[in-house]
């Protein structure tokens, strides 16, 4: 039962999220250096956030390309839980796992500062413990979180109800003055159509402890437990 | 046979360019009235090939599976031999 945490050059959240993951949620979680290539024996796969490769090319898309990552994909096709984290969202949008592309903020800056998520879907081993349409505080750290997809994809997503965060205000109002980024319909994480592999912009596992602000992103964590050791 | 190849990525018409807008936007700080500012970005490679033929192959291969992202943008290649 225990899950990786895939580590790349420029990772920076991973102690981050190995602290959530034991000593929070109680679950079992090792640290994996890209370069091992082999994820069998793993229930479930988080890519955290930070700078892989120094963002060089385009944020992820290095990353995206190492062996590993066909080990992610491997894990990710036989429905175990894949969670990419900011950086680790790019990644999976530039490896084929989830849809979109994520580039540049509209005002093109790097933006650390909380923000409102409204959970969209419940429907994923990621959510399950939040209420559909409940507010969140998530915060977010990154430069290219703007999320992108062209029209077939946008209504792919609608439509089969893979949106599962968007930016909202506290009341819960999708509007512009939220979008930290400029992301197509205040997108903030999507699933997969296995459901099963969630990318995110905002950072749970900075928001997993009552002494950060926020405990909301810890549900994210122990959604992916109850999926993982079968208690949900 | 030594090649070097121009390949220039670009986001795709239509795209949000923030780099390129907050440039216009400084131009115009400086007094200049430019119509638009795209940003792109050129990366040159040169490799060993039999013929300009396999290497533009090559050189297609390389933006279709790393260099360009096929969702936002678009690329062009120019080669030459050296």
């Amino acid at each position: 039962m225990t899950i990786a945490i895939v580590q790349f050059g420029g990772s920076n959240c991973d102690q981050d999220v190995l602290h959530v993951l034991k000593d929070v949620v109680g679950l079992d979680a090792r640290l994996v250096w890209y370069k091992e290539e082999n994820l069998s024996g793993f229930e479930g796969v988080v890519i955290p956030g930070g700078f892989s490769y120094g963002d060089y090319l385009r944020a992820g898309a290095i990353a995206a390309r190492t062996p590993i990552m066909e080990s992610v994909k491997k894990l990710a096709a036989e429905g175990k839980p894949v969670l990419g984290i900011c950086n680790g969202f790019q990644v999976l949008t530039e490896s084929g796992l989830l849809a979109g592309a994520l580039t540049t903020n509209m005002y093109p800056k790097f933006r650390c500062q909380p923000t409102c998520l409204r959970v969209e879907s419940t429907e994923t081993p990621f959510t399950s413990r939040f209420r559909k349409g409940e507010v969140v505080s998530i915060p977010i750290a990154h430069m290219e979180g703007n999320f992108y997809a062209n029209e077939a994809t946008l209504s792919q997503l609608e439509n089969d109800d893979l949106v599962v965060f968007r930016y909202v205000d506290a009341e819960g109002h999708i509007t512009d003055e939220v979008n930290p980024n400029g992301s197509q319909e205040n997108i903030a994480g999507i699933v997969s159509t296995s459901r099963n592999v969630l990318g995110m912009m905002p950072h749970p596992e900075r928001a997993s402890e009552e002494i950060l602000g926020s405990k909301d992103g810890l549900k994210v964590f122990q959604s992916m437990a109850d999926c993982i050791t079968g208690s949900a | 046979m030594r090649y070097e190849a121009d390949v220039i990525i670009e986001l795709k018409s239509g795209m949000l360019d923030p780099e390129g807008t907050t440039i216009k936007r400084a131009l115009e700080h400086l007094g200049y009235t430019p119509e638009s500012v795209k940003t792109s970005k050129k990366y040159t490679i040169t490799l060993e090939s039999k013929n300009i033929h396999d290497a533009r192959e090559n050189v297609e291969q390389m933006c279709q599976k790393l260099i360009a992202n096929p969702i936002i943008h678009n690329y062009t290649i120019t080669l030459r031999e050296i």
